[in-house]
């Protein structure tokens, strides 16, 4: 009961505040989970109508390149055992996908367990890493922990902040501020935010539909003043530094390298290699090279939904000939992939 | 695979931890922590514990958007003083 008059409050909050500012505004967040609040706790139609929150490239499995899945199922047929988590399993890719090839797939639920299965195998064992600065550190924690000689990382993880700036600097999508994802930020902390913050208003937050209400609260009170900057709202989970043991793991294991994402061009130092000190054990050495040119499917319009151009609604296969049981593009097979969360949550646009 | 839950510790050796999630427990790595011990919360992703958090932070309870609101306006404050 208390937490619904919390939630009734800051909805009038919201809608005083955007009356006060006047003008339509879009707001664009770049997580999974964020879409999940949103639309699980109906957000949207709680928000006055010119208030827009925008799904952003937020799903790490909806970003992974058709190329980089390529190659891991490549390597399971060549007779590498693959290891990936349940989500990136399920992804078709012109080449069929790991649930469907022919080859020892494994469905892991952590890089830990990944490991073990190369502990237990005497056959090469490939880790197909995918994942943002929250997922990383958990590959990077394995990687530097003396794992067995036959394991080997593809590492897929990619970095939040280097696609923030370009989605800004190419401006094709209106941003009027970033509500900046809670367990990214948990690891690598504000600073990697202030180039962002700099030119928008940016707002770190946690995962309750509260959370979401206040970002979207501290947004438009930004905008109304014409002010940049950046606030951390998920104080409870977010310290100013970060993850310091877990920034440290990664920054040993990973350099940063321009690679293309679904749906973008190259970005600039927008993806995770890994570092000489664990080369060893680097899909490269075993002879595995993502081809960045393999296409995505005919009709799928995940490309723009990632960057914030068209919602799930928008794919006149949503729902039809894409749904979760026989998905056409990623951001139907993930979690977190925006196509999903609208079909199995519902919710408006 | 990227949903991060709170979770609590109830069993721990070395960097490995039973977690438990409103009765499901889980083993959880804690490697990326420091000083956990038996009875944290922690934010748990892909099998690893992130973060740790108070018990009152875990449950988000009226005192805590009371107190994250009071945080995000004093901050939102602090900018404009600073703005000039
Ligand atoms: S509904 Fe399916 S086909 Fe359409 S964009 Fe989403 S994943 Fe792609």
């Amino acid at each position: 009961m208390a937490r619904r008059e919390m939630v009734k409050r800051l909805v009038r909050r919201v809608h005083r505040e955007a009356e006060r500012v006047g003008h339509e505004v879009s707001i664009m967040h770049v997580c999974g989970s964020h879409e999940r609040t949103i639309v699980e706790h109906g957000l949207r139609s709680l928000l006055p109508e010119g208030v827009r929150l925008v799904c952003g490239p937020g799903c790490p499995v909806c970003v992974t390149t058709a190329g980089e899945l390529s190659a891991a199922i490549e390597a399971a047929e060549d007779g590498m055992v693959v290891c990936a988590f349940g989500d990136v399993y399920r992804v078709p890719t012109p080449r069929g996908s790991l649930s469907s090839c022919e080859g020892d797939v494994r469905v892991v639920q952590s890089a830990r367990q990944a490991e073990r299965v190369a502990e237990s195998e005497d056959r090469d064992v490939l880790y197909l890493a995918v994942g943002f600065e929250t997922t990383a550190p958990t590959t990077a924690a394995v990687l530097l922990d003396d794992p067995p000689s036959n394991l080997y990382v593809l590492s897929a993880h990619r970095l939040i902040p280097p696609v923030m700036e370009w989605l800004l600097e190419r401006g094709e999508c209106r941003i009027d501020a970033f509500i900046c994802p809670g367990h990214v930020s948990t690891i690598i902390g504000e600073r990697p935010y202030e180039p962002i913050a700099e030119r928008t208003p940016c707002v770190i937050a946690g995962f309750e539909p509260e959370d979401v209400l206040i970002a979207v609260l501290a947004a438009l009170k930004m905008i109304r003043r014409g002010r940049t900057g950046l606030v951390n709202e998920y104080t409870r989970a977010v310290r100013p530094e970060g993850n310091r043991t877990a920034r440290e793991l990664m920054e040993r294991a990973f350099e940063p390298e321009d690679r293309p994402w679904r749906g973008f061009p190259t970005i600039p130092g927008s993806a995770l290699a890994l570092r000489e000190e664990v080369a060893d054990h680097d899909a490269r050495e075993a002879g595995i090279e993502p081809d960045f040119s393999v296409g995505a499917h005919e009709g799928c319009i995940c490309d723009r939904i990632l960057r914030g151009l068209a919602s799930p609604e928008d794919c006149p296969l949503f729902g039809r000939k894409c749904t979760p049981t026989n998905p056409v593009g990623p951001c139907m097979v993930s979690e977190e992939g925006p196509c999903f969360i609208r079909y199995r949550f519902g919710g408006g646009t | 695979m990227c949903l991060a839950i709170p979770g609590r510790i109830v069993e721990l050796e070395g960097n490995r931890a039973i977690v438990d999630f409103g009765g499901v427990r889980q083993e959880v790595d804690v490697s990326l922590l420091e000083d956990v011990k038996e009875g944290d919360w922690v934010i748990v992703h892909t099998g690893f514990a992130i973060q740790k958090l108070s018990e009152e932070e875990a449950r988000a309870s009226l005192e805590v958007w009371e107190e994250v609101l009071k945080h995000v306006e004093e901050e939102l404050e602090h900018g404009e003083e600073g703005d000039g």
